[in-house]
């Protein structure tokens, strides 16, 4: 691909980046019902979205705001959900290390579970690209996504104020936190660390500042790594 | 009511914070990486953080004044397995919620 121009690098970044408008718009909208349920005014909704991109995290600090939960617990849970983007820059990293800093800033505002998953994919598969190539990639992945997040973020909290109580939306948030993981309980470990995260958060539901959650968050990672590591063992043995 | 200074203090720093942990191996700390052990680990984050945050919200509904609810429980059940055959996180919040208005209709 040596003979490729900047140009194609955007049109081909931007052509992996529309599949997932499928749904970062949906999300998007919901973040926006949803904060609007919770009584987020529209410029409170707008600076959350646009300053933490990260949907997760911002329902986790949503629900935990509901809650009343302190402000140092509610800021380290939603970062504790973000942490699996430190994997992120690691691996972005290998390839973008010897970029220029504003540029490596502005991936790293940028750097959503999307673009990561089609920029590692096509990194993988183009090792010969060069750094500007592949910055370029980077952003033309986020041309159709990061304007339809803000947008629809938007969207969703003017229509939110319009939806009758009827709809039950406060159980979007719970619905959405199940989908969330839903697709990833395919692996005993996965099973097992959110099995005990229930758990474990109902036994000690009890317990002021959201301790019981922490609590529940700390054993069930332990778990659910310790459980992957002895079943490497034991593939390895047989 | 959500309180304005504490939503505030969380919008700034948990963007700054986000920012932060995406920008570190990009930015501070170049070519090195965490051990094996904490890798494995923080990939088991969501999944270890988000049921537990989800499980009082779905026991102890807010709008049945933390009263069990069946409706939102078997929605909850719905959204459950749909994702986890799926594995579609849209299917999983539409199956959900469908499931959801259903029951609170037939209960």
């Amino acid at each position: 691909m040596s003979t490729s121009t900047q140009k194609s690098w955007l049109l081909q970044g931007i052509r992996d980046g529309l599949p997932f408008v499928l749904i970062v718009v949906p999300f998007a909208m919901l973040f926006g019902v949803v904060a609007t349920e919770a009584g987020l005014n529209l410029a409170e909704t707008m600076a959350m979205t646009i300053l933490v991109i990260a949907g997760a995290a911002q329902f986790t600090a949503l629900a935990l705001l509901e809650d009343n939960a302190p402000t140092l617990i509610v800021i380290i849970t939603a970062l504790a959900v973000n942490l699996r983007m430190a994997l992120y820059s690691a691996s972005m990293a290998v390839h973008l290390g010897k970029a220029p800093i504003w540029q490596k800033a502005l991936v790293a505002y940028f750097l959503v579970d999307q673009s990561y998953n089609a920029a590692a994919l096509k990194y993988d598969a183009e090792p010969d690209a060069s750094v500007r190539q592949k910055i370029v990639y980077f952003f033309g992945v986020m041309i159709p996504i990061a304007p339809l997040w803000y947008l629809f973020t938007w969207i969703g909290a003017v229509a939110g104020n319009t939806i009758p109580e009827a709809f039950a939306l406060d159980f979007a948030l719970p619905i959405t936190f199940i989908a969330m993981v839903a697709p990833s309980l395919r692996s005993l470990p996965h099973i097992i660390a959110a099995t005990l995260s229930v758990v474990v958060s109902l036994a000690l539901a009890w317990m002021p500042y959201s301790i019981g959650l922490l609590a529940a968050a700390g054993i069930a990672m332990f778990a659910g790594a310790y459980t992957e590591i002895a079943l490497e063992k034991r593939r390895a043995k047989a | 009511m959500i309180d304005k200074t504490s939503l505030w203090l969380v919008i700034v720093f948990l963007g700054l914070g986000t920012f932060l942990i995406r920008f570190s191996f990009l930015g501070f700390m170049n070519g090195r990486s965490f051990s094996p052990f904490v890798m494995r680990l923080l990939k088991f984050v969501p999944v270890a953080v988000m049921p537990g945050l989800v499980a009082p919200l779905v026991v102890w509904p807010d709008a049945t004044n933390g009263d069990i609810d069946p409706a939102r429980i078997g929605a909850a059940i719905a959204a459950l397995l749909i994702g986890a055959y799926s594995r579609n996180t849209l299917w999983a919040v539409i199956g959900g919620m469908a499931a959801l208005y259903i029951l609170m209709f037939a209960l």
